[in-house]
């Protein structure tokens, strides 16, 4: 899947930093945040709420301006991009909302919806192409009977439709990359596996690469398996690894307390699981971050004097992982 | 389930959305009915909605009908109303009828444009301020809040002895200046806060452009809004002129309700029992109007609300 | 109290004299414009005193209105058309159903008390957290403000609250798992042999989450409450349930101890619904959904109503509707063809081949 090494990668931040909020009272939701997403691959983005998972997303996708920081569609700064340039961009990267009934325009029809790309673009040449192309999305996406479907208005279809609308109207501008912002998390369980599966065909079928946000493990781990995961604490990712290895052997002390407390849906796996005990239930708040490494009061192997002190930097262990903590640092003798 | 469609199920979808003319004609008939059904559903509303229909069709079909009564007949000033006159004679022994008939049109006319220009202002403006913000926003939310501050009346009867007021088009504008901001004022936090919502993202997303954004996105969904607006400025604007023509400022009038009034005052119809129908006839005839409007209004909310209609 | 004893279930692991509460045959209504919407069609159930259940289902299922109904809080669209909430304790039945006023606000809290979502609208946002407390005590005692602030004080502390700092504030200053945990403390204000739970842990981050989990663990290790807790999340149950009753349109389609239902489903949308939930750390799976959606509550269709999803459909599901059947010990199922899931349990939901007419 990963092309060869001296492809520029499809996105690529670097040093991305957000902030909200007036001078005085500055919340940093994007804290120094740098990843590459390789031309068909997959990155999850984890974590809790507060993290900056969905912040990231929306500059990913270019709706909202980086405080500092780099943002590179195919190696350029789309921020520093010509009009031309930017309209490519705009389109060539798309993003799945959360909520399916805030997504789609309560005043219009499906039909409305999914055409008013495929004319503004140009992308049909007439009102016969426009309908063929929309039972093909229809067919991709998995929504049947078109004729029916079209005609509707978005309160007349379930959760998990609208969510394959939202995809379908993504797909009509061809995009080659897809933020999913939680994208299956308000639908019902029964459906998630197959809108995940339907997501997955598009990568394989239709060479679209993804960042996929959940604060979901098992979501995470079940469609990104083939990819990788960036763990995010409080604005920073702070473990980057291949799926398989971050769910087995997690290195971060967050990310393994997270594992050992994720309540998982089999009771034998759940009751055994080895709990690991946080110093503090405290959540950091954004306002008021603690010094140095943001997770240190509740880390449970937290060294004095030094977590306390000194934010740790995100750093290559060598086997194409990266961890953000000093311990790790120290026991692996990593360099920069 | 299936991933192609057979020859049939391609014939016939592309048979849908054909449209011939027959079609289209079929389509507006279908959309009236609908409209009508639509305004069916809230009993009230309907009511209203037919009584403003009626309005209309009595003041501007009327007229062919039944005539203004020009005759001066000193013998019956101030009649009592009789089966031949149902609402009694005037000063000059005209029938008041006929001069109901006949004394809608100047005022329902000034009405809808003075609804129709502040509307557009309003909105226009509602919506631009919000979408483009900065230093625009800035200016006209002054400028709006400047007009708000000022009472309305007093100074619609100033602009109006200023300005020589000389046609209905002069007199709407006049009214529809003053009474923008509020709207302004509306659409502008509503726009503010429908830009927010995820589907305008994925307009963004998607590049449909600022025009669609602002006129195909946000604004639909504040119609019902706009529409009771609109129907408000309505009525609004028949009680400024009522306003001003009592008070002499609208030189060109001919015999509308407004005038009635004004002329049944001076003329002393509120002294004698008799003449009490050509007092009160405009008076009556006016607040069925704006009653009937407020009464449309519950309907309205139900058309342009896709989610009220026949819930799935 | 009783003129008829209440109807034993053959699969509830002890006598229904001895349960906490008992559920027979509960049917609940609501008006909508398009027509009746049969929310709770036929549900029976038991819950013994101490012992937790966990009742599962997706949107439509009915569960959040069986529990709501359960102490009569629905709507007043709504209506329970049918059924009877016999509740025992000290030797003295009742049905909640039948119960006057004051008997029902006794009910309700001092003997059921309710924990709703952690959203804001479960808080009245104009009162500070001890007068909320103070509030809730006194409309069922009377109490005087110092014994409800030691009384709060200390289920808040076994909640892992500070009570000097939570007891003063708005529950806009507290933060969602907070507020989730002082429901739990105002919920056992009252001493009340068994509490319901509504989404306990939905929408909270998983570290918040695990903190509710084993708290809700340890409170009923100490205090011995039942539970009933409604969710849609397979995993809350797997941590914290003894018996598990999935819903779907309305009814109870499988019935069982934690381990049957997850080991050991016999119901196809018992089956489906375990398949399609992934484990973080079990492990990659083969996961899959279970097509179609579920039906309209209004206009139900004939027969099963799961029947157009499910691989196992026959005709036979077309037009009968199974009630729960009596499958094992503490486990039973509403489905015919229960032994054939048993068979094919393991075969990939795709490849999942219908019995004939002849096989049952």
């Amino acid at each position: 899947m990963i092309q060869a090494t001296s492809q520029v990668p499809l996105i690529e931040v670097r040093n991305l930093s957000r902030a909200f909020g007036s001078r005085r009272h500055r919340i940093w939701a994007v804290d120094d945040v740098s990843f590459r997403v390789p031309h068909g691959d997959i990155l999850c983005l984890v974590g809790e709420s507060g993290c900056g998972k969905t912040t990231t997303g929306k500059l990913v996708a270019g709706l909202l301006r980086p405080t500092s920081g780099e943002m590179l569609f195919e190696g350029r700064n789309i921020w520093e991009m010509e009009r031309s340039e930017f309209k490519r961009y705009r389109t060539a990267v798309q993003l799945i909302h959360q909520d399916p009934y805030a997504s789609l325009n309560p005043m219009h029809t499906i039909y409305d919806i999914i055409t008013a790309p495929l004319f503004r673009h140009n992308l049909v040449s007439s009102r016969a192409h426009a309908w063929e192309r929309c039972v093909e999305l229809f067919n991709i996406v998995g929504l049947t009977p078109p004729e029916d479907l079209l005609r509707k208005h978005p309160h007349e279809l379930s959760g998990g439709q609208r969510q394959r609308v939202s995809v379908a109207r993504a797909l009509t501008v061809n995009p080659s990359f897809i933020v999913a912002d939680e994208a299956v998390s308000m639908v019902d369980v029964s459906i998630r596996v197959s809108l995940l599966t339907m997501l997955g065909r598009l990568r394989k079928e239709f060479d679209v690469t993804f960042l996929f946000i959940t604060h979901d493990l098992a979501l995470a781990k079940y469609f990104a398996w083939d990819g990788r995961i960036a763990v995010m604490y409080v604005g920073s990712v702070i473990e980057l690894a291949d799926t398989p290895r971050l769910i087995n052997d997690p290195l971060h002390p967050y990310t393994q307390a997270l594992l050992s407390a994720v309540p998982e849906a089999d009771p034998e796996l759940t009751r055994s699981k080895q709990r690991i005990p946080l110093r503090s239930q405290d959540i950091p708040s954004l306002l008021n971050l603690p010094t140095g490494c943001r997770f240190h009061p509740r880390c449970p192997q937290f060294i004095e004097g030094l977590c306390d002190v000194q934010r740790p930097a995100l750093v290559d262990t060598g086997d194409g992982r990266q961890v953000a903590c000093h311990l790790v640092a120290r026991e692996r003798g990593m360099i920069k | 389930m299936s991933g192609t469609m057979s020859s049939n199920d391609v014939i016939r979808s592309t048979a849908i959305y054909q449209r011939t003319t027959k079609d289209i004609l079929l389509g507006i008939l279908k959309g009236i009915g609908e409209f009508f059904r639509l305004m069916a559903r809230n009993r009230t509303g309907f009511i209203g909605f037919i009584i403003v229909v009626l309005y209309f069709v009595v003041s501007f079909l009327g007229p062919y009908v039944i005539p203004v009564d020009k005759e001066t007949k000193v013998t019956r000033i101030f009649e009592k109303p009789s089966w031949q006159h149902p609402l009694g004679m005037d000063h000059e022994g005209r029938d008041t009828f006929s001069q109901v008939v006949n004394g809608g049109r100047d005022i329902l006319t000034t009405a809808l444009l003075t609804a129709l220009i502040s509307t557009a202002i309003g909105v226009t403006l509602g919506a631009l301020s919000a979408v483009l913000g900065g230093g625009i926003d800035t200016l006209l939310s002054a400028f709006a809040d400047i007009f708000m501050s000022i009472p309305q009346f007093p100074l619609q009867v100033v602009l109006a002895g200023f300005i020589q007021v000389k046609s209905m088009l002069i007199l709407s504008l006049i009214l529809a200046i003053l009474s923008w901001p509020g709207l302004y004022r509306a659409v502008r936090a509503q726009v503010l806060s429908l830009r927010e919502r995820d589907y305008v993202e994925a307009a963004i997303l998607l590049d449909l452009g600022t025009w669609h954004i602002v006129f195909k996105e946000i604004l639909p969904n504040m119609m019902s809004y706009i529409a009771i607006s609109f129907a408000f400025s309505m009525t609004g604007a028949i009680y400024a002129q009522t306003g001003l023509v009592l008070l002499g400022l609208v030189p060109f009038s001919s015999h509308n309700w407004g005038v009635m009034i004004s002329i049944a005052w001076t003329r002393g119809a509120i002294f004698y029992r008799d003449s009490a129908a050509y007092i009160l006839a405009p008076v009556f005839t006016i607040a069925l109007f704006q009653l009937a409007m407020v009464w449309m209004t519950r309907s309205l909310e139900e058309v342009f609300n896709p989610r009220l209609r026949g819930r799935a | 109290m009783e003129t008829t004893p209440t109807r034993q279930l053959p699969w509830s692991k002890g006598q229904a004299r001895y349960a906490l509460i008992s559920v027979r045959d509960m049917h609940i209504e609501y008006w909508a414009e398009r027509g009746q919407v049969k929310a709770v069609r036929g549900v029976d159930f038991d819950i013994f005193p101490g012992e937790s259940l966990s009742l599962i289902g997706e949107s439509g299922s009915g569960k959040t209105t069986l529990g709501l109904g359960l102490i009569r809080l629905l709507v007043k669209t709504a209506d329970i058309t049918r059924g009877q909430v016999i509740y025992r304790r000290n030797g003295v039945e009742q049905d909640v159903l039948k119960l006057d006023p004051d008997g029902l606000r006794h009910f309700r809290w001092q003997e059921c008390a309710m924990v709703f979502q952690a959203a804001q609208s479960a808080f009245n946002p104009v009162l500070r957290i001890r007068d909320q407390m103070y509030e809730t005590v006194k409309a069922h005692r009377p109490a005087t403000r110092a014994e409800v602030n030691a009384l709060a004080s200390e289920l808040l502390e076994r909640v892992q609250l500070e009570p000097s700092r939570v007891l003063r504030a708005y529950p806009h200053e507290l933060s969602g798992g907070m507020r989730q945990r002082v429901l739990i403390a105002m919920a056992l204000l009252l001493n009340p042999p068994l509490i319901i739970l509504d989404e306990p842990t939905t929408a909270l981050d998983i570290l918040t989450q695990r903190t509710i989990i084993d708290l809700l663990r340890a409170l009923q290790n100490d205090l011995n409450f039942a539970m009933m807790f409604i969710s849609h999340d397979l995993s809350l149950a797997a941590e914290l349930a003894n018996h598990v009753a999935t819903m779907y349109a309305g009814r109870i389609v499988e019935y069982g101890t934690v381990n049957q239902i997850f080991y050991e489903p016999r119901h196809p949308y018992t089956l489906g619904l375990i398949r399609a939930v992934p484990t973080v750390t079990g492990g990659f799976e083969d996961l899959s959904s279970i097509a179609g959606t579920p039906p309209d509550l209004i206009d139900l269709p004939p027969g099963c109503k799961f029947h157009l999803r499910c691989p196992f459909a026959t005709r036979r599901c077309q037009q009968e509707e199974p009630d729960l059947i009596h499958i094992g010990p503490e486990h039973a199922a509403a489905c015919f063809y229960w032994q054939e899931v048993e068979r094919q349990a393991d075969r990939p939901w795709e490849e999942i081949k219908a019995p004939s007419e002849g096989d049952v």
